[in-house]
């Protein structure tokens, strides 16, 4: 298939070039920090481990830790399966699909806070659409920053909003692209609906779905502006996820080792869960 | 199919309703937003638009903004292209292990990176410049236009590049003239990912510039500092800001809809 060709590495050259220089450099200088004390004026000390050892001990990470899972499994159950089913109801061809795409990709298109200052407008309790509607309409007493299980509900309503489209738009290309002549043949055989959807279109949408998932997981996981601008972590820490956290204690309190060595346990963490991730997905493609 | 259509109805509406509320409250006066709730704006203002359009610090935001991300488009294009070239033609010493690494650095969450970055862009004194933004998306755009040029590429059947061969063209003019229109849909998609994840993101960008860069969604951080909270002018700012993003997405609707089944899949 592919022909064996080690010039093609100059191909690629400028791209490890400049991918390089914007991830190695600050990378190493991450490393530099998470291994020593400073107290300022550039006079620092060496630490060895044990900043890794506290925050790897530390109860506030613990929990900041927890509390991102949790965010980004919530993002994972409800938007994959609820674009995956919005996908599957829109129409195929005419006048209404570059409609849909359009007016759906839009949300993606909005700077992140943007969107945070939207829905903090959108759900002010008193003169907001949903907190007034929710609060004077329906009775149903909502005020996000008093309310940790509101805040909750809010920042993950605001995500589904968010990026749903893009599992929608990825999930769309994957269906469109399924040749009319597998669904006569499905007909024909008298396949029912979860049986078309399982074993010709839950197939096709196989790769686009593995690119979707690993996204959302990716993005949800360092998400970091929109909460922030939202809630701001609160009330309390209810809210304060992995990447909120790092921002505090690296440009809150300037503790800088703690913070690099924190950076460095949450990229790993996020590497080998989206190394877990796409090993998993792509397994039937190596064999 | 009628009654399938509720779905995709109900879920634009949803869409579209936080965005109505902000272009709502763009028209109106920072008095009525205060005073109480009220589904249209009452006293019709453009007075906010007004603000942004003739105060230089507004809108030189917007300026900065379309540049870097224009810059950061090309860049990222022009580099990925050949790159992806290489991983969907050729098996080369390292090539996937050099492909999962690319993949890496979306994974790395900005935050981790916004200090470094400010101390690597000051010393190589690219501080508070377009380029220095440009640069720093390149981060995530590259990995991220390799992948899908290459999922692309994987589409175009190698026969055309041994025809063209054969045909005695050489590689530049190959690729230049021959295979990049046969993946233009790709090349679009790719431009638009490009586009909007430069566009949307702000802690780098943020991060790089003081003055003569700085994006507009860091200006609209200042009305909740110096002038108060003024509602009305952050909504006609952020309005504002949707409408680059739907430009763009209005140019590439037909291959995001026929682009993509070209792709991977």
């Amino acid at each position: 298939m592919k022909t064996e060709n080690q010039k093609a590495w100059f191909f690629v050259l400028p791209v490890l070039a400049l991918v390089a220089f914007n991830a190695l450099i600050p990378m190493m200088t991450v490393v530099n920090y998470s291994v020593q004390e400073t107290f300022g004026d550039n006079v620092f000390f060496w630490q060895g481990l044990d900043w890794f050892q506290q925050i790897l001990r530390s109860d506030r990470f613990h929990a900041a830790l927890g509390r991102q899972f949790m965010f980004t499994f919530l993002i994972l159950i409800i938007e994959v399966p609820l674009g995956i089913a919005i996908a599957l109801s829109m129409p195929r061809k005419g006048f209404w699909v570059p409609v849909c795409l359009v007016l759906m990709a839009l949300p993606m298109l909005i700077p992140w806070n943007v969107v945070g200052a939207m829905w903090n407008i959108f759900t002010l309790p008193d003169i907001g659409l949903l907190g007034y509607f929710l609060n004077h309409v329906l009775g149903i007493s909502y005020d996000m920053t008093q309310d940790p299980v509101a805040a909750w509900v809010t920042i993950v309503t605001m995500d589904v909003w968010h990026w749903t489209s893009l599992v929608v738009l990825l999930s769309y290309a994957g269906l469109v692209s399924i040749p009319d002549a597998y669904y006569q043949a499905a007909k024909i055989d008298g396949a029912s609906n979860w049986a078309v959807f399982r074993f010709i279109q839950l197939p096709k949408m196989k790769t686009v779905l593995t690119i979707a998932i690993l996204l959302r997981f990716m993005d949800s996981f360092n998400i970091y502006t929109e909460p922030f601008v939202l809630t701001g972590g609160g009330p309390g820490n209810s809210t304060t996820l992995l990447s909120i956290d790092l921002v505090k204690i690296a440009l809150g309190q300037f503790d800088l080792g703690p913070a690099a060595a924190m950076s460095l346990i949450y990229f790993a963490i996020t590497l080998l869960v989206s190394w877990l991730f796409y090993t998993l997905m792509t397994k039937d493609d190596l064999n | 199919m009628q009654k399938r259509s509720i779905v995709p109805i109900v879920y634009i509406l949803f869409l579209m309703l936080p965005i109505y509320w902000l272009v709502a409250m763009s028209f109106k006066t920072t008095n009525e937003i205060l005073a109480g709730f009220s589904l249209f704006p009452q006293t019709f203002t453009l007075d906010n638009y007004k603000t942004i359009f003739t105060d230089p610090s507004w809108y030189w935001g917007y300026i900065n903004s379309i540049a870097y991300v224009s810059i950061n488009t090309v860049i990222s294009i022009a580099v990925a292209l050949p790159a992806a070239y290489a991983f969907s033609r050729y098996r080369f010493l390292g090539d996937k292990q050099l492909f999962f690494w690319l993949l890496t650095n979306r994974m790395a969450p900005a935050a981790v990176f916004a200090l470094p970055f400010f101390q690597l862009y000051s010393a190589v004194e690219l501080f508070d410049t377009h380029l220095a933004v440009a640069l720093a998306h390149c981060l995530f755009n590259i990995p991220l236009a390799v992948w899908i040029l290459e999922g692309f590429m994987g589409g175009v059947p190698k026969e055309l590049d041994e025809t063209a061969f054969v045909d005695g063209y050489s590689f530049p003019r190959f690729f230049a003239t021959i295979f990049i229109p046969s993946i233009k849909a790709g090349v679009g998609v790719a431009a638009f990912f490009c586009f909007m994840f430069s566009w949307v993101e702000l802690l780098l960008a943020k991060t790089l510039t003081a003055v003569a860069a700085k994006p507009i969604a860091a200006t609209m951080t200042k009305t909740a500092s110096s002038a108060g909270y003024e509602l009305g002018l952050l909504a006609a700012a952020g309005t504002l800001t949707i409408i680059p993003g739907a430009i763009v997405i209005w140019f590439v609707r037909n291959y995001i809809a026929k682009g993509f089944a070209m792709g991977r899949v």
